[in-house]
Protein backbone atom coordinates (compact mmCIF):
# COMPACT_ATOMS: atom_id res chain seq x y z
CA UNK A 1 0.00 0.00 0.00
CA UNK A 2 2.88 2.53 0.74
CA UNK A 3 4.19 1.80 -2.88
CA UNK A 4 1.26 2.57 -4.72
CA UNK A 5 0.70 5.88 -2.30
CA UNK A 6 4.06 6.76 -2.81
CA UNK A 7 3.26 6.55 -6.77
CA UNK A 8 -0.08 8.50 -6.48
CA UNK A 9 1.31 11.66 -4.44
CA UNK A 10 3.97 11.48 -7.23
CA UNK A 11 1.39 12.08 -9.55
CA UNK A 12 -0.58 14.30 -8.29
CA UNK A 13 0.99 15.87 -4.62
CA UNK A 14 3.12 18.75 -7.21
CA UNK A 15 5.76 18.41 -4.14
CA UNK A 16 8.94 20.38 -4.39
CA UNK A 17 11.20 17.73 -3.67
CA UNK A 18 11.78 13.90 -4.83
CA UNK A 19 9.03 11.74 -3.02
CA UNK A 20 11.59 8.50 -3.29
CA UNK A 21 13.97 10.07 -0.98
CA UNK A 22 10.90 11.07 1.57
CA UNK A 23 10.91 9.04 4.57
CA UNK A 24 6.90 7.51 4.97
CA UNK A 25 6.44 10.17 8.06
CA UNK A 26 7.65 12.97 6.92
CA UNK A 27 5.63 15.89 6.07
CA UNK A 28 3.83 16.49 2.70
CA UNK A 29 3.01 20.02 3.24
CA UNK A 30 6.49 20.68 4.06
CA UNK A 31 7.58 19.23 1.02
CA UNK A 32 5.19 21.24 -1.16
CA UNK A 33 2.22 19.64 -0.89
CA UNK A 34 -0.57 22.42 -1.55
CA UNK A 35 -3.54 22.14 0.05
CA UNK A 36 -5.30 22.16 -3.34
CA UNK A 37 -3.24 19.31 -4.61
CA UNK A 38 -3.84 17.52 -1.17
CA UNK A 39 -7.62 17.15 -3.06
CA UNK A 40 -6.32 15.48 -6.36
CA UNK A 41 -4.42 13.32 -4.07
CA UNK A 42 -7.34 12.41 -2.12
CA UNK A 43 -9.13 11.68 -5.26
CA UNK A 44 -6.96 9.84 -6.69
CA UNK A 45 -6.92 7.40 -3.39
CA UNK A 46 -10.83 6.88 -3.87
CA UNK A 47 -10.18 5.81 -7.74
CA UNK A 48 -7.23 3.29 -6.75
CA UNK A 49 -8.50 2.41 -3.30
CA UNK A 50 -11.78 2.08 -4.03
CA UNK A 51 -12.93 4.42 -1.47
CA UNK A 52 -14.62 7.56 -0.57
CA UNK A 53 -12.66 9.82 2.38
CA UNK A 54 -16.26 10.95 4.22
CA UNK A 55 -16.09 15.01 5.28
CA UNK A 56 -15.00 14.23 8.44
CA UNK A 57 -11.75 12.60 7.74
CA UNK A 58 -10.66 15.76 5.43
CA UNK A 59 -8.30 17.08 7.88
CA UNK A 60 -5.12 18.56 7.28
CA UNK A 61 -3.19 15.96 9.36
CA UNK A 62 -5.14 12.47 7.33
CA UNK A 63 -2.82 14.08 4.39
CA UNK A 64 0.23 15.21 5.94
CA UNK A 65 1.93 12.25 5.26
CA UNK A 66 2.62 8.39 4.22
CA UNK A 67 1.57 6.80 7.31
CA UNK A 68 -1.11 8.82 8.13
CA UNK A 69 -2.76 8.00 4.62
CA UNK A 70 -1.99 4.90 4.98
CA UNK A 71 -3.58 5.00 8.47
CA UNK A 72 -6.59 6.67 7.21
CA UNK A 73 -7.01 4.19 4.24
CA UNK A 74 -6.79 1.32 6.73
CA UNK A 75 -9.37 2.74 8.82
CA UNK A 76 -11.60 3.40 5.43
CA UNK A 77 -11.51 -0.14 4.55
CA UNK A 78 -11.83 -1.57 7.90
CA UNK A 79 -15.02 0.46 8.68
CA UNK A 80 -16.02 -0.43 5.49
CA UNK A 81 -15.95 -4.52 6.10
CA UNK A 82 -17.87 -3.95 9.00
CA UNK A 83 -21.00 -2.93 6.74
CA UNK B 1 -11.74 45.79 17.95
CA UNK B 2 -9.55 43.02 16.76
CA UNK B 3 -9.35 41.55 13.15
CA UNK B 4 -8.14 38.20 11.86
CA UNK B 5 -7.21 38.00 7.97
CA UNK B 6 -6.50 35.31 5.54
CA UNK B 7 -5.14 34.78 2.48
CA UNK B 8 -4.64 32.31 -0.76
CA UNK B 9 -2.63 31.92 -3.75
CA UNK B 10 -3.48 29.60 -6.34
CA UNK B 11 -2.72 28.21 -9.46
CA UNK B 12 -5.08 28.34 -12.10
CA UNK B 13 -3.61 25.40 -14.28
CA UNK B 14 -3.83 23.10 -11.36
CA UNK B 15 -7.30 23.72 -11.10
CA UNK B 16 -7.74 23.23 -14.90
CA UNK B 17 -6.05 19.62 -13.95
CA UNK B 18 -7.68 18.80 -11.38
CA UNK B 19 -11.51 19.00 -13.75
CA UNK B 20 -9.62 17.68 -16.93
CA UNK B 21 -8.47 14.69 -14.15
CA UNK B 22 -11.29 14.05 -12.25
CA UNK B 23 -14.33 16.04 -13.42
CA UNK B 24 -17.50 16.49 -11.91
CA UNK B 25 -16.25 14.68 -8.38
CA UNK B 26 -13.67 17.68 -8.21
CA UNK B 27 -16.18 20.16 -8.98
CA UNK B 28 -19.01 18.74 -6.83
CA UNK B 29 -16.72 18.00 -3.75
CA UNK B 30 -15.24 21.21 -3.63
CA UNK B 31 -18.11 23.98 -5.31
CA UNK B 32 -21.28 24.72 -4.67
CA UNK B 33 -23.97 24.73 -7.20
CA UNK B 34 -24.35 28.58 -6.87
CA UNK B 35 -20.48 28.73 -7.51
CA UNK B 36 -20.15 26.56 -10.12
CA UNK B 37 -23.13 27.92 -11.55
CA UNK B 38 -21.41 31.43 -11.55
CA UNK B 39 -17.79 30.22 -13.35
CA UNK B 40 -19.68 28.29 -15.87
CA UNK B 41 -19.19 29.14 -20.12
CA UNK B 42 -20.58 27.67 -22.60
CA UNK B 43 -18.00 24.92 -23.18
CA UNK B 44 -17.40 23.77 -19.65
CA UNK B 45 -16.29 26.37 -16.41
CA UNK B 46 -13.72 29.01 -15.72
CA UNK B 47 -10.87 27.82 -14.18
CA UNK B 48 -9.99 31.32 -13.39
CA UNK B 49 -12.92 31.85 -11.61
CA UNK B 50 -12.93 28.60 -9.82
CA UNK B 51 -9.61 28.95 -8.25
CA UNK B 52 -10.21 32.42 -7.20
CA UNK B 53 -13.20 30.64 -5.52
CA UNK B 54 -11.12 27.95 -3.95
CA UNK B 55 -8.68 30.52 -3.14
CA UNK B 56 -11.24 32.04 -0.98
CA UNK B 57 -12.54 29.13 0.99
CA UNK B 58 -8.69 28.39 2.05
CA UNK B 59 -8.22 32.11 3.05
CA UNK B 60 -11.43 31.48 4.77
CA UNK B 61 -10.14 28.80 6.83
CA UNK B 62 -6.93 31.24 7.90
CA UNK B 63 -9.58 33.15 9.34
CA UNK B 64 -11.57 30.39 11.16
CA UNK B 65 -8.58 28.54 12.50
CA UNK B 66 -10.31 25.23 12.70
CA UNK B 67 -7.01 23.33 13.98
CA UNK B 68 -6.98 19.49 12.47
CA UNK B 69 -11.01 19.73 12.13
CA UNK B 70 -12.52 18.97 9.10
CA UNK B 71 -14.50 21.77 7.41
CA UNK B 72 -15.96 20.76 4.09
CA UNK B 73 -15.30 23.80 1.30
CA UNK B 74 -19.25 23.32 -0.09
CA UNK B 75 -19.74 25.40 3.69
CA UNK B 76 -17.58 27.94 2.59
CA UNK B 77 -20.03 29.50 -0.08
CA UNK B 78 -18.78 32.31 -2.22
CA UNK B 79 -21.68 34.08 -3.27
CA UNK B 80 -21.67 36.27 -6.25
CA UNK B 81 -24.23 39.44 -6.22
CA UNK B 82 -25.57 41.01 -9.51
CA UNK B 83 -23.58 43.60 -9.56
CA UNK B 84 -20.21 41.97 -9.18
CA UNK B 85 -18.96 41.73 -5.25
CA UNK B 86 -18.60 38.53 -3.49
CA UNK B 87 -19.82 37.91 -0.05
CA UNK B 88 -19.14 34.95 1.43
CA UNK B 89 -21.90 33.00 3.06
CA UNK B 90 -20.96 30.58 5.60
CA UNK B 91 -22.97 26.99 7.11
CA UNK B 92 -22.52 24.21 9.62
CA UNK B 93 -19.18 23.53 10.97
CA UNK B 94 -17.38 26.81 9.14
CA UNK B 95 -20.10 28.63 10.66
CA UNK B 96 -19.92 26.95 14.31
CA UNK B 97 -16.37 27.75 14.44
CA UNK B 98 -16.85 31.52 13.57
CA UNK B 99 -19.67 31.35 15.99
CA UNK B 100 -17.21 30.08 18.50
CA UNK B 101 -14.41 32.40 17.59
CA UNK B 102 -16.82 35.33 17.97
CA UNK B 103 -16.55 36.08 14.24
CA UNK B 104 -18.61 38.42 12.31
CA UNK B 105 -18.50 40.51 9.63
CA UNK B 106 -16.35 38.77 7.24
CA UNK B 107 -15.80 40.24 4.12
CA UNK B 108 -14.07 39.18 0.81
CA UNK B 109 -11.71 40.28 -2.55
CA UNK B 110 -10.83 38.04 -4.56
CA UNK B 111 -8.23 38.68 -8.12
CA UNK B 112 -7.18 35.97 -11.02
CA UNK B 113 -4.83 36.30 -14.33
CA UNK B 114 -4.29 33.47 -16.33
CA UNK B 115 -1.41 31.98 -14.21
CA UNK B 116 -2.55 32.81 -10.73
CA UNK B 117 -6.24 33.28 -8.71
CA UNK B 118 -5.93 35.00 -5.27
CA UNK B 119 -8.99 36.21 -2.40
CA UNK B 120 -8.23 37.67 0.78
CA UNK B 121 -11.19 37.15 3.82
CA UNK B 122 -11.13 39.53 6.66
CA UNK B 123 -13.36 39.35 9.65
CA UNK B 124 -13.85 41.27 13.07
CA UNK B 125 -13.51 39.07 16.40
CA UNK B 126 -15.28 40.64 19.13
CA UNK B 127 -14.44 38.04 22.06
CA UNK B 128 -17.54 39.58 24.05
CA UNK B 129 -19.66 38.11 21.43
CA UNK B 130 -18.24 33.97 21.62
CA UNK B 131 -19.77 31.48 23.50
CA UNK B 132 -17.69 29.98 26.30
CA UNK B 133 -15.66 32.49 26.65
CA UNK B 134 -14.95 35.11 29.83
CA UNK B 135 -16.94 38.06 30.35
CA UNK B 136 -14.23 41.17 29.07
CA UNK B 137 -15.14 44.52 30.72
CA UNK B 138 -17.09 46.99 29.09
Amino acid sequence: MTKEIRRIITEYGRLSVDITALPVDADLYQAGMTSHASIDVMLALEDHFDVEFPDGMLTRSAFESITAIEAALLKLRAEAAVR
Amino acid sequence: MAMRVGIDLVSVDAVRQSIDEHGERYLKRIYTDSELDDCRLEDGFCAERLAARFAAKEATLKVLRPQDEAVPWRMMKIVRHGAGWLELELSGRAAALAADAGLSGFALSISHEPGFASAVVVAEVDLRNAPGRPMMDP
